[in-house]
């Protein structure tokens, strides 16, 4: 017996338990279990760990020490977006997805488990609503993957290599992007004009090798695609499938991309319901139209209805579950594993709450102070908008002076005042979080910065 | 009936929560609201105008989504009455989701991951800023290389899969930077490692060989051998297998994989069991990984997320994805990104911080003595469980007869279904109508009717004890009373559910507005 003490979490270190178990066994120690483990691989020495805190207040009061170094920018002061954004998350979806019911299952069966089946089953309901699209996956996870997948998906149902980036996408994403794809695909930029795709230029590179085309809308600029029905047109006349990755937060407001011809609309959940968490809570969707070329492909799980031996009952279960890893190994679809469910849990619970109204609202919200932002800086002398599209909750601004400056200035006034891009450009991210008060604040405080790096 | 109250029945007699609950969208009632977002301020609409009306053409939505309109507590409501129809670990003797280590999940760490000063703390703040979390995701990575032997561990991956994905992407990348690539072109898994391992790998690109077991129930090293040649990438294993089977010849494995020039891939999803006895840098291993969410006492989320680690030796370090969080020696911590070898990124800046802050505290709560209580508590209670189901007429662990396992076995109930003709999934089924729940195993089912049960260090005698009397409970309703296990479920919050419609594309609903449009409003 090697444990000093009864640990809380395991119960059966008591000493009484375990000397009556080892009985029951026939076993004169726990080392009788180990013998398969040769004596050359074992671990003859205690692990160098630092002490047990077995004692919860040690614990807290470590831990909490610990993060109470940490310094978050309050939300209305911070105009960080590139990939995590500040959204409000309204209580009633922190109190469900904190629920042990939801938070402590896992992969139980369509029975014990009715309620995870019936949450996810409505997430996907939901979010197909949101996006006009038939078949929404449980979720993978996070917006890489997505992204990462609809293209594979593309590759695999058209049997080609090419993979046109038609706009700016997030730098990271491209990375995982093409880590994920390249033992199949080939990812070809088409450099983008204004801010969005380059219809022209995308026209000329189509060709019967393109697998698919890859729009990102907002861009990692935030600016909107305008073009994307004639792009889609120009795509499906050379057999390709149309990728749009995206943010589900602005069709409140937008014009889905299934209905001006998307063919794979993917993204991240995270705006929808969850905390910044210092980038740690993302979600990725996949959402494709009821065709089964498409649906086939899909590695993620997918839940559907089912009728059972009582009427009016609602069933659950997988749909078409040989096409995954689960059923058939690496014969499956890419691999299905833990992903991000409870996120999705959390992004329908956020969807059900808003409802259309809401979502609309939302949506001309962040528009509406996004342009306004826009506009204030843009007007600060020496400052211009980094180009003239449609731009959702994030835009960039070329400065007169590093942008980085700027930003180490007005960290010591409490504000994160954007990303920069490079020597002139910021990017801002203005979300329903930061309101006109906010704004005006942010533009006085870079305004001040400006005169002040000027002299 | 007057005092006293008679004494309880054998059994639990279990009744799971059937609120008959709606689909959601059928509670929508026009015009309520669930939340109201913040307004346009009059000051911001007379600059900007109406920003909807002046969107280009066909950008504006014309017809709204139709989500269901709700009023916050009937949201609230419908949410809370599904949870209680889920049977979370909390709430469940969660012994038979084997290889999935459900292990308790301390309360305390999830109100340290829900942290104020983490909840607001957006990623591309100054690391200044971020001391704290940097802090712990760097001590949760010193801690990880001490327990699996490891040089460096990387923390940037969602789950166990995605993990395993990092380990094929890093070996590719060693091979392609050695001038490799083109000769290597497979990898070498077992059929008791996790299909990922297999999947993975294919998705990267390789050709997959799988080793089945010899007749001892040990990967069959003969087998191995004649599959190992110049084209192999890497072995990609689990030990102890999910069989709950140890491997005692693993390090001859590792070395006959590097004998070929081939790397060694460890899948540590099965670690609850060792932690503290052997490592997997001590039997060679090159890389490795393993699951926060299984081993390291972080919740599973109904699915996620959880948090993977990837731990290399050395020679892997420079692949690991970007980036990673280091120490200076002025003792301030700061992300790392400036590593030209590293795959790249694999997910969102640096892992799933609320798991990663869990994992932290439950290993500080544990310590060195504590983590090997954890591996020997799981060990000897899936020993003494073992005893308990094999003494259930018709149960069998196939393999290894008469041999102790490790955290997990699987078992298979082959005998019972020669004498009645009922499977492992319609027992599974039964069991939940007692408030326990049990899973077969991966496909293809190599065991004939299996069942995996893995109790972890969570669960107490007494809990073991009523599981095991569950299992034996149906077993010999499965002789005496086979109807009833035919038509299980009858505890359930709803009955026997038709599959079928599942895999027909004319059929399945995937969505409700999929549902509607095949099938109208409804019946």
């Amino acid at each position: 017996m090697s444990a000093p003490y009864v640990h809380p979490y395991v119960p059966n270190t008591a000493p009484e338990a375990r000397a009556a178990m080892l009985a029951a066994v026939g076993a004169a120690s726990v080392e009788d279990f180990y013998v398969d483990i040769p004596d050359a691989l074992r671990l003859h020495r205690p692990l160098d760990l630092p002490p047990a805190l077995v004692a919860e207040q040690d614990l807290v009061r470590h831990v909490s020490g610990l993060l109470d170094r940490n310094r978050p920018v309050a939300p209305g002061r911070s105009f960080l977006g590139s990939g995590t954004y500040h959204h409000h998350v309204p209580a009633v979806v922190d109190e469900v997805i904190g629920r042990s019911e939801f938070l402590t299952a896992y992969a139980g069966e369509p029975y014990e488990d009715h309620g995870r089946f019936q949450a996810l089953f409505e997430y996907e309901s939901l979010m197909a609503e949101l996006l006009a699209m038939d078949v929404v996956t449980v979720p993978t996870y996070d917006s890489f993957q997505a992204a990462s997948t609809a293209l594979a998906m593309a590759g695999r149902i058209t049997g080609r290599r090419t993979v046109l980036v038609v706009s700016d996408v997030l730098a990271d994403r491209r990375s995982r992007v093409h880590d994920f794809v390249r033992s199949h695909l080939d990812l070809v930029d088409v450099p983008t004009r204004d801010g969005v795709a380059d219809l022209t230029a995308v026209q000329a590179a189509l060709d019967g090798g393109v697998a698919a085309i890859w729009v990102e809308t907002p861009s990692r600029t935030g600016a909107v695609e305008t073009a994307l029905a004639a792009l889609a047109e120009a795509a499906h006349a050379v057999g390709a499938v149309v990728v749009v990755s995206t943010d589900p937060i602005c069709y409140g407001v937008l014009t889905p991309p299934s209905e001006q011809g998307a063919d794979i609309v993917c993204g991240d959940l995270q705006s929808l319901g969850l905390h910044a968490h210092y980038g740690g809570a993302h979600g990725g969707f996949l959402a494709v139209h009821d065709d089964p070329r498409f649906v086939m492909e899909l590695p993620s799980r997918l839940f559907g209805l089912a009728t059972t031996d009582v009427p009016g009952e609602y069933g659950f279960g997988d749909v078409a579950y040989e096409r995954t890893s689960f059923a058939v190994r690496e014969e499956g679809k890419e691999w299905v594993g833990t992903a991000a469910a409870l996120w999705g849990i959390a992004a329908g619970v956020y969807l059900a709450l808003h409802g259309p109204r809401g979502m609309a609202e939302l949506g001309e919200t962040i528009l509406a102070r996004t342009r306004y932002a826009q506009q204030r800086l843009a007007a600060l002398p020496g400052v211009v908008a980094g180009d003239d599209a449609v731009h959702f909750r994030e835009f960039t601004v070329a400065l007169p002076v590093d942008p980085a400056d700027v930003v180490r200035r007005l960290a010591t006034q409490g504000f994160a005042a954007g990303v920069p891009l490079d020597d002139h450009r910021l990017l801002v991210c203005v979300t329903e979080v930061n309101t006109a008060d906010d704004i005006d604040a942010l533009v006085a405080a870079v305004a001040d910065a400006l005169t002040e790096e000027h002299r | 009936m007057s005092l006293p109250v008679a004494a309880k029945p054998a059994l639990r007699r279990f009744h799971q929560a059937r609120w008959d609950e709606p689909v959601i969208f059928e509670l929508t009632a026009a015009g309520e609201r669930g939340v109201v977002p913040s307004q346009v301020e009059p000051g911001v609409r007379d600059s900007v105008g109406d920003v909807l009306a002046g969107l280009p053409d066909g950008l504006r939505r014309t017809a709204p989504p139709a989500l269901p309109e709700l009023g916050q507590l009937r949201v609230l409501k419908h949410y809370l009455r599904l949870s209680q129809e889920n049977l979370g670990a909390d709430l469940n003797v969660d012994v038979g989701q084997g290889t999935c280590t459900m292990k308790y999940s301390p309360k305390v760490n999830d109100r340290l991951a829900a942290h104020a000063s983490l909840l607001d703390l957006h990623p591309l703040q100054d690391p200044a800023d971020a001391q704290g979390i940097l802090e712990i995701i760097w001590r949760t990575q010193r801690m990880l290389a001490e327990i699996s032997g490891m040089d460096e561990v990387g923390l940037h991956t969602q789950g166990g899969s995605a993990a395993i994905w990092t380990n094929i992407a890093m070996i590719r990348a060693w091979f392609e930077a050695r001038g490799e690539a083109e000769q290597r072109t497979e990898v070498i898994t077992t059929i008791f490692s996790h299909p990922s391992n297999a999947a993975t790998a294919k998705a990267a690109g390789y050709d997959v060989i799988t080793i089945y077991p010899d007749a001892d129930g040990y990967p069959d090293i003969e087998a191995f051998r004649r599959a190992l040649s110049p084209r192999t990438a890497a072995i990609m294993v689990t030990n102890p297998e999910d069989t709950g089977i140890y491997n005692p010849r693993i390090a001859e494995w590792v070395e006959l994989a590097h004998s070929v020039g081939a790397l060694a891939s460890y899948d540590q999803a099965n670690a609850n069991g060792i932690l503290g006895i052997t490592r997997a840098r001590d039997a060679g291993f090159d890389v490795c990984h393993f699951n926060l969410h299984k081993t390291f006492g972080t919740p599973h989320g109904s699915g996620g997320p959880g948090a993977g680690a990837n731990g290399v030796a050395a020679h892997l370090a420079p692949f690991l994805p970007r980036p990673l969080v280091v120490r200076d020696e002025d003792g301030t911590f700061r992300l790392d990104d400036d590593r030209p070898l590293s795959i790249g990124k694999v997910a969102p800046f640096y892992g799933v911080v609320p798991n990663i802050v869990r994992a932290y505290a439950w290993i500080r709560a544990l310590g060195a003595e504590g983590l090997r209580a954890v591996a020997e508590t799981a060990v000897l209670n899936n020993n003494y469980l073992m005893a308990r189901v094999l003494a259930i007429p018709g149960a069998s662990a196939p393999y290894a007869t008469g041999r102790r396992r490790i955290e997990q076995v699987r078992y298979s109930w082959q005998d019972l279904f020669t004498d009645t003709g009922i499977t492992s999934e319609e027992l599974g089924v039964r069991a939940s109508d007692y408030g326990m729940h049990y899973w077969t195993s991966h496909h293809p089912y190599v065991v004939p009717q299996p069942f995996t049960l893995e109790p972890t260090e969570s669960y107490s005698m007494a809990e073991l004890d009523e599981y095991a009397d569950v299992l034996a409970q149906v077993a010999r309703e499965a002789r005496e009373t086979p109807d009833v296990v035919r038509t299980a479920p009858h505890n359930q919050t709803v009955h026997h559910t038709h599959h079928d419609d599942l895999d027909d594309p004319a059929r399945w609903a995937t969505s409700w507005r999929a549902y509607q449009r095949k099938y109208g409003s409804g019946t």
